[in-house]
């Protein structure tokens, strides 16, 4: 018997829509009404900002380590512009622009980076999952608020992001695998942005692309310029469509670029080029939307001083917030405390009676350099 | 009131609490259709449709995930993990997610599911199909351990279980499953979790065993009375944690010795916990060290040579004969 090919014979698209070199294509141009267009851009640049304040803080010790986004900035903010309020938002933890899009305080970022627990807390109206740090394990959770929410018979759409890393985890795997079983109303952004730590992409996978390890589940996949605003925000309102409308799950593998450290801890001269980020910085995502938006008579005169201004005052309403009592770390555990942990907060209710704790602000070491920190600098804003 | 043996007492569990509340929905592997591989979950596919009683990929991880998920959006999932020893695959969902969720979102989110696995040995089976690795999950703060030891604390406290706030591991001895008929009474029952019981009062000498061990110790307990004519108290300890440390004390306070029983290997494993409680609680009644009487520390042994690593009678009884003797 000969081998026969099986249909269907998959295909792979890539969408640019807005080039690096400021080529537009108008026939798939997004019609975004101009006081969103202006929304999106001052989103970007609050993040890229931010980014770049955060770096100080991390530096000056007033936050510890994070997980920079420059670089990533219309990927996140392109794709969850597609969402509503009542749709759900899964992060894994490099998504700061993402979040603050959706409504999270930067002063809560700020306190969940300087260790304290109370900045991971979604308000109660927010549907947002806190940042998840161990690769990939937050996609299950997406696929299974998706299930909730189709049981329910709500309409809901589920956005959960990760990066080109996450992609060769089991929980990544197992994750699209149900998703796709389920045909559940949920998009996986992939942010590629080329390193997982020092990890190349051609090291992290054979694939050719990340979008079309879709197509093994059973759902589309798609590989868009991910520093193109215009290509992102296109393709992630077709796929929140589809989700929308039960056509379930999509993948959109965004092409983008770290072009900062992995985390403030790292050190990304020893393992790649000054080159290959000059090529990339040439591709920045926000110069390419300004230069849009200044086509369009759409930019507003000193948007980066009125940033600057949100996020210092952001800051000093994080340096100001009071600190928690320590006792909190027994609150929320349980629904209810058991009585070990009452004995045990009993116990230290009485040290710190005895000896009051010190206040965050007194005496606030500066952490040890880390390792290649001085060569950082280049990178660090 | 009927007799029922524990597979049919936690199906009867299972079956009420779906009936009271349309939050919670089964995931797993093999529950629906076919019932679960040991009938646990029987025909409640058929009575509530395969959305509420999901036959699951074969994927430890992502059962769990997805119910973490679920249980985000206020549903109440009970995943059944086939065994126990499988659970490794899921462990870094139960804790890292499971089991901190409500932390790490202050009270904003939490994980009301219940994880039921079968686990323990006596029943000829391959590996990872006879380990007894409660104390992995007991040493999780943010989880909750619980282990019956018969059909009718199976059903009350699976039905607890599947009303607690708080993500449960909830683990059926396969040995228990066919072994013996109880009394298990037609309206809901349920019973609290963190609570143990005293399974046999007696002044002399504590001893302490939950899930298959209780028989065991009760066994233990008769030859004691008849030969010995030492009245042994046995704590059927049900919630390994919470630790019910209070009635560990003043057990132990009135009888002044205690022998713990357990199928999970020795070192660092719910003995030692035990014996530390119960010194803490009850170090001036004591008049011997409090023993151990427990798998030994090795990974596995073959169902073959089960006979010598599972604590049976005559083992707790030289214990207790030791304890006694001291």
């Amino acid at each position: 018997m000969p081998r026969t090919p099986i249909e269907p014979r998959f295909k792979i698209e890539y969408l640019s829509i807005l080039d690096s070199e400021g080529n537009l294509d108008t026939a798939l141009e997004p019609d975004i009404p101009p006081g969103d267009l202006k929304r999106l851009y001052r989103a970007m640049v609050l993040g890229r900002r931010l980014d770049e304040r955060m770096v100080r803080l991390q530096r000056q010790g007033r936050i510890g380590t994070f997980a920079p986004i420059k670089g990533q900035e219309a990927a996140q903010i392109g794709s969850v512009f597609a969402l509503r309020r009542t749709d759900w938002m899964v992060p894994s933890f490099r998504e700061t622009a993402a979040m603050l899009w959706r409504g999270w305080p930067i002063e809560k970022l700020l306190c969940l980076f300087a260790g304290r627990l109370e900045g991971g807390q979604p308000a109660p109206d927010q549907h947002d999952l806190p940042i998840t740090i161990p690769v990939a394990t937050q996609l299950p959770h997406a696929v299974g608020l998706a299930y909730a929410a189709q049981y329910r018979g709500d309409d809901v759409v589920v956005m959960a992001y990760c990066g080109d890393g996450a992609t060769s985890e089991g929980d990544f795997h197992e994750a699209l695998n149900f998703a796709g079983v389920w045909h559940v109303p949920v998009v996986f952004v992939v942010q590629n942005n080329q390193w997982a730590i020092s990890i190349p992409l051609k090291k992290q996978t054979h694939s050719a692309t990340l979008a079309q390890k879709a197509l093994g589940y059973g759902f589309p996949g798609i590989q868009v310029d991910g520093n193109d605003l215009l290509a992102v925000y296109a393709a992630s309102r077709e796929a929140v469509a589809r989700a929308r409308h039960g056509e379930g799950p999509t993948l959109i593998e965004c092409v983008t670029y770290r072009l900062g450290v992995h985390t403030t801890a790292d050190d990304p001269t020893r393992y790649r080029s000054d080159e290959e980020v000059k090529a990339w910085e040439r591709k920045d995502p926000l110069p390419r939307a300004r230069a849009y938006l200044e086509k369009k008579n759409l930019l507003d005169d000193g948007l980066e001083e009125q940033v600057d201004a949100e996020i210092a005052r952001a800051v000093e309403r994080f340096e100001t917030m009071a600190d928690a009592d320590p006792l909190t770390i027994f609150d929320h555990v349980f629904a209810e405390r058991p009585a070990h942990l009452e004995a045990q907060r009993a116990e230290l209710r009485e040290r710190l009676g005895a000896d009051p704790p010190r206040r965050v602000d007194e005496e606030r070491p500066l952490p040890t350099p880390m390792r290649g920190q001085r060569k950082t600098s280049r990178w660090a804003n | 009131m009927g007799k029922l043996n524990m597979v049919k007492a936690l199906n009867l569990a299972l079956l009420q609490e779906m009936e009271r509340d349309d939050g919670v929905v089964i995931i797993g592997e093999d529950v629906g259709v076919d019932g679960g591989v040991f009938r646990v979950t029987e025909d409640l596919h058929r009575q509530f449709g395969g959305t509420r009683v999901i036959d699951s990929p074969l994927a430890e991880a992502a059962i769990i995930g997805t119910a973490v998920g679920m249980a985000l959006y206020g549903l109440k999932p009970i995943c059944e993990i086939q065994f126990s020893g499988f659970a490794f695959q899921c462990f870094h969902q139960i804790e890292n997610h499971a089991a901190r969720y409500r932390a790490r979102s202050q009270g904003r989110f939490h994980c009301q599911m219940v994880l039921r696995m079968p686990y323990g040995g006596g029943v000829r089976a391959l590996e990872h199909h006879t380990e007894s690795e409660e104390q992995f999950y007991a040493h999780i703060p943010g989880l909750k351990m619980v282990i019956p030891s018969g059909p009718r604390t199976a059903r009350a406290l699976l039905a607890s279980a599947i009303r607690d706030p708080d993500p449960v591991i909830f683990f059926e001895s396969k040995a228990l499953y066919h072994a013996a008929k109880e009394e298990v009474p037609d309206e809901i029952e349920t019973m609290p979790i963190g609570r143990a019981r005293i399974d046999r009062e007696g002044r002399d000498l504590t001893l302490i065993a939950y899930g298959a061990m209780l028989r065991v110790a009760r066994e233990a307990a008769g030859v004691l009375q008849e030969e010995d004519g030492v009245e042994v108290e046995v704590i059927d300890l049900l919630t390994v944690s919470p630790l019910d440390r209070e009635t560990l004390s003043a057990s132990v306070q009135k009888t002044g010795r205690a022998v713990v029983v357990h199928e999970a290997s020795r070192s660092f494993g719910p003995g030692a916990e035990i014996a530390a409680s119960i010194m803490e609680g009850a170090f001036l009644s004591l008049e011997a060290p409090v023993r151990r009487v427990t798998a030994y520390d090795v990974p596995f042994v073959g169902f073959a040579r089960e006979w010598v690593h599972i604590p049976d009678a005559a083992r707790v009884v030289s214990a207790a004969r030791d304890t006694l003797a001291y």
